[in-house]
Formats: C-alpha cells, structure tokens, sequence
C-alpha cells in the first residue's frame, strides 16, 4: 500500500455509506473502522471514515462450501477475486476543485469505481486545520501524526460534554480542554472539580504527577477550596477557602438531592412548605433545629409527619459540612464572580467532600444559580444600556446525570444553562459516564460530544441520538480503546473524528502552553527561580 | 487383404521420409517465416471462425492435447489450442483391420505394414484464441477470434516456449476457450494452462493468475471453479 490505496467504490448510497471493494494488495486485517479515506471523485475530493470492514464473496456457495481440505493454492486464487474483503466508508465532506472553498458537508456521493485511498496527512490537516488562535490541537488521527484541532471558538459558543466509561481518560481530556480553553483565552471557566484533579497536580493512570491548571497558568487560574486542611495538606496554594450560609440553601437544592438522599417525593416536596412555614432565608436552619413537636409542625404546613422526620433526619447530613454556617458567606459567590471578571478561571476544589455527592451537588447547584441570577442581570444590562457583555463562561460539572436528570433538568440552573444559555454566554462542560441518565433535551443542546469508550447500550444511544450517521459512529464507538483514545463530533470539528487523544503531562505540552502563560509554578510551589526544564526533570 | 493404393494416391501427404530428409538438409534452426522448419506439424484441412482442422504429417504425432499451435498462411497467422485429436481412415468408411495375430509387438507390426501409415491419418482440431496480422513480428497477438478463419493448407506449427511465455502474458483467450464446446472443456483448460505455466519463469504465479482469471469468469459456478482450480493445481 504504498500508495495509500485501498480500492474502488462499487455501491452504496449516501445515507447507508459507500461500499468499496478492497485492492488485491490491500490486506484487510490492515483496515481499521475509524480510519479515514479520501475518495477522489471525477470534480470532488470526498472525505469519508471507515465504518465497517466485511468480507465478500461473488457467489455465497464459493465461501461455505470450498473442497477440503482446502489447498493453499485454491486459498490464494479465491482471495481477491471470488471473495473480497470490502469496506464501508461514510463519506462526510466534500473538498471543491478550488482549495479555498475548504471542507464542506457532504450531500452526494462519488461515481462507481471512484478510487479509495488512505488520507495522507496533507488531506488531514485540511481538514482539521492546523493549530492557531482559535484552533486547539486534541489529539491526533489514529495512528497518524497530523493534528487534530478543535474550534475553541466554536466550542465555547455552546455547552458541551465529554463522556466515557470511568478510566477512560475523561479527566486528562477535559484537563487538556480547560487548559486549552484557558490558553486560547475563549472562555474563562468555573470548574466544580469533585476529585481534586484540576486545579493543581493529579495523577495519571500510570501514576505519575501532572500539572494542574493553576501550575500551568497561575495568573489566569485561582484555586477555590471547601476544605482548607485538605489542600493544605496537599501542598496546593489556595487563593479562597469558600464558606456558604444556611440561609442560601433553598428547597430546589433539596429536590436536587432527592436521589442522593433517598427522600420520598413527599420529604423533599415539604421543603416548600417549610420556607413558607419560616420564611425564605432561615427555614433551613429552623427546622434542622426544631426538637419537640414535629408532629405538629407536620399538621400545621399539612405533610406526612413521616415524611417530615425522614427530612430532617437525611438533612443531618448538611450539619457535617464543615464549609455550611449560619450567615457563613454571601461572600463566596461575589469572589467567583470578581475573578471571572477578571478574565480568571476558577477551580473549586471539593477536598475531603471528594466522594460526598451531596456536598458536590449542593455546591455546584447553588453557586450555579446565583452566578447565572448575576449573568442574566448583567447581559440584561449589556442589552438595556449597551455596556460590555459578560465574559464567556463555561461551567465545568462532573456526575453531570445528576444535575441534569430526565426529571430535574427542568428544575435546576443547569438545566437552564444547558437550553439556554447561550445568549446570555453561559455554557456547561458536562462529564459523565452515565450519559443515558442525562435529558435528552439537554442532549440535543449539547454542541460537541468528545466520547471516549462506552459500552452500555443506552448510553451509546443517548450520546448518538440526533446524529446523522449514528449507527455507523456506533460501531466506531464500540471499537475505541479503552484509554486516550475518543470520537468526537458536533460543531467545532469539521466532521466525526477518532483521535488518540494529546498526551498531557509532557515536557512538550508544557512548553506549548507556556507560550502563552508567562511563567509556570513548579509543583513544590517554589518554582519561580527554576528553568522549566528543571521542573519538568522534577515532575518525572 | 490386398492394399489399394488408387485412387488415394495423390491425396496422400508427402512421404514423411521425404520431408524428414528435407528437414535434415536444412539446418533444425533454421526460420522460415518466422517459424522454424522443425516445429511444423501439418497442414490446415478444415476451418471455420471457432475451429481448424489440421491434418499432421506424420501419423500419431499430433500436437499435444491443450498444447498451442499456430496456422499461418503468409499473411495472418491464427493461433489455436488443441482440443481434439485422433487417427483415422484416410477414406470414410474403410476401417483399420486387425493385422498383428503373429506379428511380436506393435512396433514390428507396423514395420511389416509400412501401408498403414499411407493409409491412415492423424488429425487434431484447434480452438481458436487469438491471432495476429501480419505473422510473427507483425502486429501484436489479439486474444479474440480473427476476421476470417485461417486459409486450408495454411501451415500449423507448434509453438516455442517464447511464444508460450509470450501467449501467457495475457489470460482474455480463457474467456473463449472456458466457453468452447466439447466433452472435455475443463480439461482442455487445465491442459493448455500447465502447458503454458511449464514455459513460464514462474510457473506457480502463472497459475494464481490464472485461476484468478478462471475465478472470475466461473464465479456464478462454484462447482466448475474448483473443478477448474483442481485441475491446473500445481
């Protein structure tokens, strides 16, 4: 295959793919689904991907029935012509006659015995570009070196998600998003980092230390934490400890953590009844404090005495949340909002609350919704008086199905941001592994899907609905391997795309993206007088 | 039995000893027309546009079955693969008799009854394949049938493994001769194509390509493709 070529097309159609029959010199254990191939019409380059491999046969009885014992000589007679291996490729952009059109969607397809090759690396980088402003290299094409980029300025344009199994690499993914994020200065990013891996250094799966956003940016990062003593511990230099009052807990917060509390429809529908009962603001904390008398105060707002207990019992929870005071801070929330205004990013860092569902969700919705109340206000008033728009942000969630659940997403501000958001330049990062357990709704608003390996049905459904093409992705999702590498597709990749996605964490990662931070905090926080070389030889 | 040599006499082909004396004379090598002397086996006595009919100059050494010959008449030579093959009377209905009850062996037999050979012939059938105007060094062979069938009396030579090799360069002639008629098609095909591998550098590759070619004109029939394919297996 020196050539790179592969075959000619025989059939096929535009919605069901092309066929094409693989050269006698093509092996077809060489083929992959995923790969990609250049179709070279009679007017138009076509920019196809494999999505299947099969083996043909002219006459179905040649194949089941050979003589036996077959003879080597017969073997390589009938292969290549009596029997075939054949591909299907989905064609997915046509590249005009005149280079400066660039990539367009595909709406025909190439004549009978148009020929199939290989796409070189010169085809691939038409296509996904090369690495500039806007443009942020992910990753590469499997086994090719050429880059593969993402419109950032696309990408922040709408809410995106990233999903995969648990170890399939969707941290380092999103880490490398943010960073690129970050780097390109598309958006500045309010991340609700659950496990501590964002901010400053995490582990690989093969154990070793990266870099965390603040070390890689520190003048465009700030590291927000819930538990001091933890990042303390961990030797992270904090810039805001976050402390919340009782009285900013307000009942949606509670029908969010239904779920993850086990409360009956009925307990957690009581706690409208208990910020009318005790007004907006200390309801809360009243009735976590109320001792005697449950019973009557279940009469008096008209709930299942039951129920009641069973609320306030599961709420007890609330009272080990060392970050949860009364009056504890109207503070926090303003401190997000002055760093995003200042074009900073901003981590918050969960610490011991890692493995606390609750906290997370309590956390992230509540921040969330006054940092949404404060961006509408303020679009609001870009369009009113004509002043500056609010700053791009995008708001990364992990546990994302938790949030944005078939029957919550209508409730919650994430819910809103990931319908509507837009407008107002509020976006969301989802992550999950669960995305089955997300709206789909909010599935359909979701602009790129960055996917890595998924197996349960359901969810490969719901990651795919709405995809032209989807059961040909399908099988190239079942075919990723099951770390670094992911499909991604939607708006800011020209098409559907398999990558093996950057490594992160490399002496030449760093290096291209201090390019554009000016100066990188070494892992010991002590960075200042040494090389960067030095602190990449200290990080391995 | 008494021998009868009239009328027969002048249809009778030349005396073998005589041309074996006239090939002797000149040197074995030496080309006329392109051909040389030695590989001459007969004369054309039949066409038609599939077929030729040859009759050999020498009784019972007709060309191999599936072995390739050519007929030239000075203008077009018409290339053939010998499908058929037999020796007969020179007259229709005389039939051969008995001769050797004392005779020793079949080799003496013949020698005592030198009439057998004026009085038998042998003669074999080509199917057509190819042709090529002009003759040897003209224009290049073309595996399809010619415009007209070769001309009676033209000659029929064998052919040299050059020109196999030659021959076998391009496979389009199994397209006329998997579809010739006859009994044995299948056997013919096999015969001619080990006949041309023999003559070929690399005789396995031959026959891939070759089966390869079969293959696809036979797909529709898989019991006929391994049939065809044992048949030239190596």
């Amino acid at each position: 295959m020196t050539d790179g070529s592969l075959g000619r097309v025989v059939g096929g159609s535009l919605s069901e793919g092309l066929t094409v029959k693989l050269d006698k010199h093509a092996s077809i254990e060489d083929m992959a689904v995923g790969r990609y191939t250049v179709i070279q019409g009679s007017g138009k380059k076509f920019f196809g991907m494999v999505t299947d491999v099969t083996l043909e046969s002219l006459d179905a009885r040649l194949s089941t029935f050979p003589p036996d014992p077959l003879d080597p000589f017969i073997a390589e007679v009938l292969s290549g012509t009596a029997l075939y291996g054949g591909l299907k490729v989905s064609p997915m952009l046509t590249i005009g006659a005149a280079e400066v059109s660039g990539p367009e969607p595909v709406r025909t397809i190439p004549g009978h015995f148009s020929r199939v090759r290989e796409a070189s690396e010169e085809d691939m980088s038409q296509v996904f570009g090369n690495e500039d402003e806007r443009h942020f290299h992910v990753g590469n094409p499997l086994d090719m070196e050429t880059k593969v980029c993402l419109d950032l300025e696309e990408y922040a344009k709408r809410s995106n998600g990233v999903f995969g199994k648990s170890g399939t690499g969707k941290t380092f993914l999103t880490r490398l998003l943010l960073a690129g994020s970050i780097q390109k200065g598309t958006a500045v990013n309010l991340i609700f980092d659950m496990h501590n891996e964002y901010g400053w250094e995490g582990r690989s799966e093969e154990r070793y230390k990266v870099k965390g956003l603040k070390q890689l940016f520190p003048s465009k990062v700030a590291v927000f934490t819930l538990d001091p003593d933890s990042s303390r511990r961990r030797n992270v230099s904090t810039d805001y400890t976050v402390r919340m009052g009782y009285e900013e807990i307000e009942p949606e917060d509670i029908s969010l953590l239904r779920e993850t509390l086990n409360l009956s429809q009925a307990a957690s529908d009581a706690a409208y009844m208990l910020e009318r009962e005790f007004g907006k603001g200390n309801w809360l904390e009243r009735f976590l404090n109320y001792g005697e008398g449950l019973a009557e105060l279940a009469d008096r707002i008209n709930v299942n005495p039951a129920a009641l207990a069973a609320l306030q019992r599961r709420l007890e929870i609330l009272r080990r949340m060392d970050f949860l005071s009364t009056g504890g801070g109207r503070d926090a929330v303003k401190q997000i909002i002055d760093h995003l205004a200042r074009g900073m990013s901003v981590v918050l860092e969960f610490g011991k609350y890692e493995n606390n569902l609750a906290a997370y969700i309590l956390v992230a919705n509540l921040l969330t919704r006054r940092i949404h109340d404060q961006y509408v206000r303020k679009a609001e008033a870009a369009l009113g008086e004509g002043g500056a728009e609010p700053e791009r942000l995008m708001i990364t969630i992990e546990e994302a199905h938790k949030f944005l659940g078939p029957g919550l997403s209508g409730q919650t501000t994430f819910g809103t941001i990931a319908r509507e958001m837009r407008k107002v330049n509020v976006t969301l990062l989802v992550i999950d592994q669960r995305p089955s357990g997300i709206d789909e709704e909010v599935m359909s608003q979701i602009g790129t899907k960055i996917c890595c390996l998924l197996d349960n049905e359901r969810d490969v459904d719901r990651v795919l609905s709405g995809v032209s093409g989807a059961r040909q992705l399908k099988t190239v999702l079942a075919g990723l391997d099951s770390n670094r590498q992911a499909l991604i597709f939607g708006h800011s990749v020209p098409m559907p795309v398999v990558i093996q996605t950057r490594e992160y964490g490399t002496p030449g990662f760093y290096k291209s993206m201090q390019g554009a931070s000016a100066t990188v905090v070494g892992v010991s926080g002590d960075g200042a007088g040494l090389s960067a070389d030095d602190l990449w030889g200290a990080i391995e | 039995m008494a021998m009868v040599r009239e009328p027969y006499q002048e249809n009778i082909i030349p005396d073998s000893s005589l041309l074996r004396a006239k090939i002797a004379d000149m040197n074995a090598g030496e080309e006329r027309n392109g051909h040389r002397l030695a590989d001459r086996v007969g004369e054309v006595v039949e066409s038609d546009s599939t077929t030729f009919k040859s009759q050999c100059y020498r009784l019972h050494e007709a060309p191999d079955f599936g072995s390739l010959v050519v007929a030239y008449d000075g203008e077009v030579e018409v290339l053939g693969v010998v499908s058929e093959a037999g020796t007969s009377s020179i007259q229709q209905g005389r039939r051969a008799l008995a001769r050797g009850k004392d005779e020793e062996s079949v080799e003496s037999l013949y020698s005592n009854n030198p009439q057998i050979e004026k009085l038998m012939m042998t003669t074999f059938r080509a199917e057509i394949v190819g042709y090529r105007n002009g003759g040897p060094g003209g224009a290049e062979i073309l595996q399809r049938l010619p415009g007209r069938p070769p001309k009676v009396h033209s000659f029929v030579y064998g052919c040299s493994a050059e020109e196999r090799v030659a021959f076998g360069e391009s496979l389009e002639f199994l397209n006329i001769l998997a579809r010739a008629r006859g009994p044995a098609e299948d056997q013919l095909v096999g015969a001619c194509l080990r006949q041309l591998s023999a003559a070929a550098d690399d005789p396995r590759e031959f026959l891939v390509r070759a089966g390869k070619a079969l293959t696809m004109l036979c797909a529709s029939e898989p019991q006929r493709v391994y049939a065809l394919l044992e048949g030239i297996r190596p």
